[in-house]
């Protein structure tokens, strides 16, 4: 099962925020990141991740910097700033309402069935 | 597109050398892409060594790695296009002047051409006022402004191109030889102030002295054609250039008389004797400067305004034959008759010129070249008629300097444009490669410029300062 482009692109924004909300990173990182937390079932790529961060960075949800950090080479850090922990705060607003709403709609089997049959009932 | 680092079969990278010459190669691959700019590659390219790390430790050859590592970050082509979808502004703004284009030795190199446009262009804003000094005035000295001001600018110009090119003492004495013969030429005869040696040199003088800044444009290959070409491409984007700076001054110029006006100060003689003329040298060297500056980096104007006009150019003329030949009437010969003749075959060549820099010389002839061979054509058979009328004019009345200039003029092109023809129709049969019609407009550029210089130098003398 691989989750679908639309729905990648849809959570990308609050996935990075959210790995940045943890500590800075950088772009390899993040991908790893991403990949171990959903098994590889998120189809992340390269043109999806820079870009995305390099928007971020245009908005002011984040801030990038060339570091050296010694024994390693010179990267590109980036870090949340404060306005990208408000929009953090606020996606997750959103996806919570959309995650609840989902659970309610998808209660165990039985109940879709049940679910199913009471608007039938409704219009008799 | 092909990814990059594809076994090429030259080198087998077992060991971390051949890793960093693929490495290498992958960056200068990207770097070709305008979307991704250097920050973004160096920042690929970590993630390109972070991925391969990972490979290696887990058990993979570093080629293989590499290979593998290329594969995942995805085709360079959809890369890029994620890039521009979020940076679409770098496929418009690539025109950086200075700064800003995040590779240091280009900053470096654009910074120090700015410092030396602006002491350049500031010379020759300097220049046209030193004259003052000694009382002359724009107003009451016309006859000594008028053939002089291109050599209150043009000069700089070469000195900026000069520079540029790092251009050989031999080619700067000659050049320096030029432009004091055209001080010596524009001020050694005494010239009425209303005669037309005064006029034909006010005009020819700035032509001969262009010649002298396409020396400098080319001093880095004397004979190269190509060169050549590039400067007639420089020619016509300055030119482009220098109009729109102009209609830009013309606004900054009428906001500043009107805003001073309004609280009843008059700027209008601060404009006419410093903004005005200051500000034409100046732009002169500025466009010169910007057109080295966006250099293949903005699609070229004047081609494009070719592309544009040749067609209605050859409908206009062709029109016109078909109204000569309908109603059977001479062409009535005054002397502007002449001139706007001479005009109408600068600008058919004008157009020949410029849709030529803009070709691929390997193309195959198309319909472009089939409407230019019905241009030139057009062209040249309502010249024949018009010289045809205007040599019985002449040796009826005899010739004064216009009438000679005008005639030389209209020969001189006559001649390029019949050779033209006939190499353009040879490339439209395909007997005559592209290549042939280049060089011989490019060969053909000193002809101009020893004319201009024969008006410029010879005239006065032969018609007796009239």
């Amino acid at each position: 099962m691989k989750v679908t482009k639309d729905l990648v692109a849809a959570s990308a924004t609050p996935m990075v925020l959210g790995i940045l909300a943890d500590g800075e990173s950088y772009g390899y990182a993040i991908l790893r990141r991403i990949n171990e937390l959903s098994d590889g079932e998120l189809d992340w790529t390269e043109g999806l991740l820079y870009p995305l961060l390099h928007r971020l960075e245009r908005l002011g949800h984040v801030e990038s910097s060339w570091q050296s950090v010694p024994g390693e080479r010179r990267r590109k850090y980036y870090r949340i700033t404060d306005s990208g922990l408000a929009e953090l705060a606020e996606q997750r607003r959103q996806w919570d309402t959309v995650v609840s709403a989902l659970k309610a709609i998808w209660v165990d089997p039985g109940d879709v069935r049940r679910l199913a049959t009471i608007p039938l009932g409704g219009l008799a | 597109m092909t990814a990059p680092g594809s076994p090429d079969g030259g080198t087998t990278p077992y060991g971390p050398d051949g890793l960093e010459a693929q490495f290498d190669q992958w960056r200068h691959y990207v770097r070709r892409r305008p979307e991704l700019q250097r920050s973004d590659a160096e920042e690929l390219e970590d993630h390109l060594r972070g991925s391969v790390d990972e490979l290696i430790a887990a058990g993979l050859r570093p080629d293989e790695a590499f290979l593998v590592a290329v594969k995942r970050l995805g085709g360079l082509d959809e890369l890029s296009r994620e890039f521009a979808r979020e940076h679409s502004e770098r496929l418009w703004k690539q025109l950086v002047l200075t700064g800003g284009t995040d590779d240091p030795e280009t900053d470096n190199r654009s910074r120090r051409d700015l410092v030396a446009m602006i002491v350049c262009a500031v010379g020759a804003a300097v220049s046209i006022k030193l004259p003052a000094l000694f009382g002359q005035g724009f107003e009451q000295d016309g006859a000594f402004y008028a053939p002089n001001f291109a050599l209150f600018t043009l000069p700089w110009l070469a000195a900026y191109l000069a520079w540029r090119r790092r251009a050989g003492t031999a080619v700067i004495g000659v050049m320096v030889a030029l432009f004091a013969l055209g001080a010596v030429a524009a001020n050694v005869y005494s010239l009425a102030e209303d005669s037309q040696s005064l006029v034909l040199t006010t005009i020819h003088l700035p032509i001969a002295l262009w010649f002298v800044v396409g020396l400098a444009y080319v001093s880095d290959d004397l004979r190269s054609s190509r060169r050549r070409m590039d400067f007639i491409r420089f020619t016509g984007e300055c030119f482009v250039y220098f109009v729109l700076i102009g209609l830009g001054g013309g606004v900054l110029t009428a906001f500043t008389v009107g805003t001073f006006q309004a609280i009843g100060i008059d700027p209008e003689g601060f404009v006419s004797e410093w903004l005005l003329p200051c500000g034409v040298v100046a732009a002169v060297v500025v466009a010169g400067w910007l057109v080295e500056a966006k250099q293949s980096v903005v699609e070229n104007i004047a081609p494009v305004l070719t592309r544009l006009f040749t067609p209605l150019f050859t409908a206009a003329l062709l029109a016109f034959l078909i109204a000569i030949v309908w109603t059977t009437a001479g062409i009535n010969v005054e002397r502007e008759a002449l001139i706007l003749f001479d005009l109408l075959l600068v600008v058919v060549l004008g157009l020949l010129l410029y849709s030529i820099s803009a070709r691929d010389p390997l193309a195959p002839p198309g319909l472009f070249d089939r409407l230019q061979l019905a241009l030139v054509v057009s062209a040249l058979i309502i010249d024949v008629l018009v010289l045809w009328a205007i040599t019985e004019r002449i040796t009826e009345y005899g010739t004064t300097p216009n009438k000679a200039a005008a005639l030389g003029e209209n020969v001189i092109l006559l001649a390029n444009l019949a050779w033209s023809a006939w190499l353009v129709l040879g490339f439209v049969r395909r007997r005559t490669p592209f290549a042939a019609l280049e060089r011989w407009q490019t060969g053909y550029l000193p002809v101009y410029a020893g004319w201009a210089w024969i008006v410029v130098l010879l005239f006065p003398p032969l018609f007796n300062y009239l």
